[in-house]
């Protein structure tokens, strides 16, 4: 019987959900595993509707497996949409405080929902699908496990549901970007588990002698997770069957290693995963090789031994000892060589195909991201720098520099990645439209920059305003005024932010038509095809 | 270039390419947070460090459960400004009993390391409820439902014995009176000799104006009130402290 095992076994699961609803001991925790229920309950009914008791067809062993990378394209995109209108409504409640709704809709617990959201959900859902995509292709060999890409797929997925709707409830660990509480960790530590075997089994069983190296980045980002996660989520619930939970360290040890965590959920999940992303689909587009072998190899091995060493610089000049401080700091500052090293790899791969450029606005998003790429490592290790860092620290600076990373390198190599692969997995022909895409990539780049230099000035500005003294010794402003100040900046960047949903929005519908399988009738890109010369 | 050609042996196994990444992403941690746990300097000696008392502890979890710690940091830092304007730079010390830690990034609103005692319960329970009907600059959302939450008292010994697990020094008298001694810090009617001794200096009354119950907001006021009094900074030797 089709689907015979996982109906029974979710259907167990649903049960001891219901149980847990009734049994729960804090009102959150009952909350939330009545949305577990329901959840796995409509799982199930979809099981139940698509079984068959006719005998399977045999599976082709030596074709590639792309169902859970089409469905991991399709949940990309939406979560992309979903995280991003978040972020634009907390930009909105901080520049207009009506908005928020108490006590689920309040600023607090939305902006979990939007970090997790754009970072775990969109971004999480891109690395996951195109790893599959990559590793099988640069392997030539079928994803490993049978229906375990599946199990990977769907668990993901009910792992951002359980911790997208906990934090509406109220339900947190307070680490930032680590907030799940313990029962979800859990369920993703197992979820991960089984992408590394997914991934590993992949690559054991290739028939390339080579393990290319977008691999490298994939492999390192998805053991590199696994143990930041398992660390810095190590805490004491207060109930098994309660939603509290407190976290193993206190203090100064606790933030450690939180910000160990969170600047590398930054190195690796954001940057190494990424550069994976850049080292297939950049020459794929371009269609010409990796620039440089051997930089990909010592940047590759700096990339990963640096990174992790940098957390406490979101630790600067509080009580954190001063060796660990400036140990961090110098190992930030260090890092700035091998993440150019990658944009180098990166931008150079164009070498003799820059001309793509102007003709293809795919290739432009995807230079546009290793150039924002190239920016913000070069901003992360100034702003690292203690007499930089005691003026930037606690300010929007930091927002923004995230910002230029997660929108300008994450967001448009993902993008790149998504319109690369979208006609390759449906088997169009082309995009339903090249045009939409240069809308997007426009409306998107200036987004960026509106963001990037709003929060430019607004954090400065409020930096600078919280230490200003007059002429008698007096600090000038009071912080309410520091706040007030701000108002314009916050209208402006939510304006930005929205520009860069528009154009995500814009994506959406590009790529469902792409789904659907129609072509827009359109003017080809300038220069793309050869102009007719008249015959002498 | 011998070495590069070396390389293509980890390229060429997998196993090998997974233990040497993870060998290598290991050292940072190792190097920088396992010396905190036994370095003896990294926590000053300070005098008057004692766990949160039940309803301080309470209200801690209602701060943590509504993001406070994405606007206001707790965390001054050595700057003549911060401590100008908030009071004395942050020891570890002072969170040593945090599980987990609050200090924050980023301040939206202001520093709140110190913020106890600055403020009538009044003021905290209005601007809690109505930010701007006191600071009209302020872009706050409203808590007021917490005035209406009542909190869970029955169980709630279980909390301390969470945090006894993770190393937080509650007594066994401590834990048996958890719930009492909850109930009483909001009873202004109550005999609180008890919970003085137990958790000296811990502020006493009815925050939220209602007396009847126990309210998430009487909690949060509670936590509110005692951070950042509890240390003695009389009896602090800064240069011994310095690290």
């Amino acid at each position: 019987m089709k689907f015979g095992t996982e109906i029974v076994v979710m259907c167990v699961f649903t049960f001891l959900a219901l149980v847990a609803a009734g049994f729960g001991v804090d009102e959150p925790f009952r909350q939330h595993m009545w949305v577990l229920f329901f959840v796995l309950l409509g799982f199930v009914i979809v099981l139940l509707r698509n079984t068959s008791f006719a005998p399977a067809a045999p599976v082709d062993p030596s074709a590639y497996m792309d169902g859970p990378i089409r469905y991991g394209a399709i949940a990309t995109m939406f979560w992309g949409v979903v995280g991003m209108l978040v972020g634009v409504v907390i930009a909105l409640q901080l520049a207009y405080p009506d908005l928020n709704i108490e006590p689920w809709f309040n600023l607090g617990r939305l902006r979990p929902l939007h970090t997790s959201g754009v970072v775990f959900a969109f971004g999480g859902n891109a690395l996951i699908c195109t790893s599959m995509y990559v590793v099988q292709r640069t392997s030539r060999a079928r994803l490993f496990g049978g229906n375990l890409a599946w199990f990977v797929f769907w668990g993901y997925q009910l792992f951002i549901v359980m911790a997208a709707t906990g934090y509406l409830l109220g339900i947190t660990e307070s680490r930032e970007y680590a907030e799940p509480e313990w029962y979800v960790d859990l369920w993703l530590t197992i979820v991960w588990v089984a992408y590394l075997v997914l991934f590993l089994g992949t690559i054991l069983k290739r028939k390339e002698p080579h393990i290319y190296v977008a691999n490298w980045f994939y492999l390192s980002f998805i053991v590199t997770i696994a143990m930041l996660h398992v660390v810095n989520n190590l805490s004491m619930p207060v109930s098994l069957l309660g939603s509290k939970s407190y976290s193993a360290f206190s203090g100064v040890q606790d933030a450690l290693t939180q910000w160990w965590y969170g600047h590398n959920a930054v190195g690796f999940f954001l940057t190494a995963g990424f550069l994976g992303m850049m080292y297939y689909f950049v020459p794929k587009q371009v269609n010409r090789p990796v620039y440089s072998y051997r930089l990909s190899i010592i940047h590759f091995w700096a990339l990963i031994f640096l990174y992790i060493w940098a957390g406490p610089h979101h630790l600067h000049y509080t009580a954190l000892p001063d060796w660990a401080q400036t140990l961090g700091m110098v190992f930030s500052i260090m890092l700035w060589m091998p993440s150019w090293g990658g944009m180098i790899n990166g931008l150079m791969t164009l070498s003799g195909a820059w001309d793509k450029l102007r003709t293809d606005p795919i290739v432009r998003m995807m230079v546009m991201a290793v150039a924002f790429y190239g920016m913000s490592t070069f901003e992360g290790p100034m702003m690292s720098i203690k007499a930089v860092n005691s003026l930037s620290h606690y300010t929007d600076w930091t927002i923004g520099h995230v910002h230029s990373g997660a929108l300008g390198w994450v967001g448009m190599i993902s993008f790149g990645a998504i319109y690369y692969m979208v006609p390759k997995l449906w088997n169009r022909e082309r995009l339903y439209s090249l045009r939409l895409v240069t809308w997007h990539f426009w409306l998107a780049t200036l987004g960026i920059v509106v963001y990037a230099a709003v929060m430019w000035v607004s954090g400065i500005m409020q930096g600078l305003m919280w230490r200003e003294y007059d002429e008698q010794g007096f600090l000038v402003y009071s912080f309410a005024e520091t706040v007030a100040a701000m108002h314009p900046y916050y209208v402006m960047r939510a304006a930005g932010g929205a520009m860069y949903l528009a154009g995500a929005v814009i994506m959406a519908w590009n790529i469902t038509m792409t789904i659907l399988g129609y072509q827009r009738e359109e003017e080809p890109m300038p220069g793309s095809v050869p102009a007719l010369q008249p015959a002498q | 270039m011998g070495l590069m050609d070396k390389h293509a042996i980890i390229e060429k196994n997998a196993t090998l390419l997974l233990v040497g990444s993870l060998l290598v992403v290991t050292v940072g941690g190792i190097v920088e947070i396992a010396p905190l746990f036994y370095l003896d300097n990294t926590i000053e000696k300070v005098e008057g460090m004692r766990p949160y008392s039940p309803l301080e502890l309470a209200g801690r979890n209602v701060y943590v459960r509504e993001g406070c710690y994405l606007c206001h940091s707790q965390m001054i830092r050595p700057f003549r400004d911060e401590v100008e304007r908030y009071g004395h730079y942050s020891l570890a010390a002072e969170s040593m009993y945090d599980h987990p830690f609050q200090w924050g990034s980023k301040r939206t609103g202001p520093d709140l390391a110190r913020v106890g005692d600055r403020y009538s319960n009044e003021w905290h329970v209005q601007h809690l409820a109505e930010p701007r009907s006191v600071v009209p600059e302020s872009i706050m959302p409203s808590y007021a439902f917490l005035k209406d939450t009542a909190i869970d008292v029955k169980d709630f010994s279980t909390h301390l014995i969470a945090n006894r697990r993770v190393g937080v020094p509650y007594s066994d008298d401590m834990i048996a009176h958890a719930g009492d001694d909850l109930t009483a810090q909001a009873n202004p009617n109550a005999d609180t000799s008890d919970l003085e001794g137990r958790y000296p200096k811990a502020k006493l009354g009815d925050f939220d104006g209602n007396p009847q119950q126990v309210t998430e907001m009487d909690a949060l006021v509670a936590y509110l009130q005692m951070l950042g009094t509890l240390v003695d900074f009389k009896t602090y030797d800064e240069a011994a402290g310095y690290r």
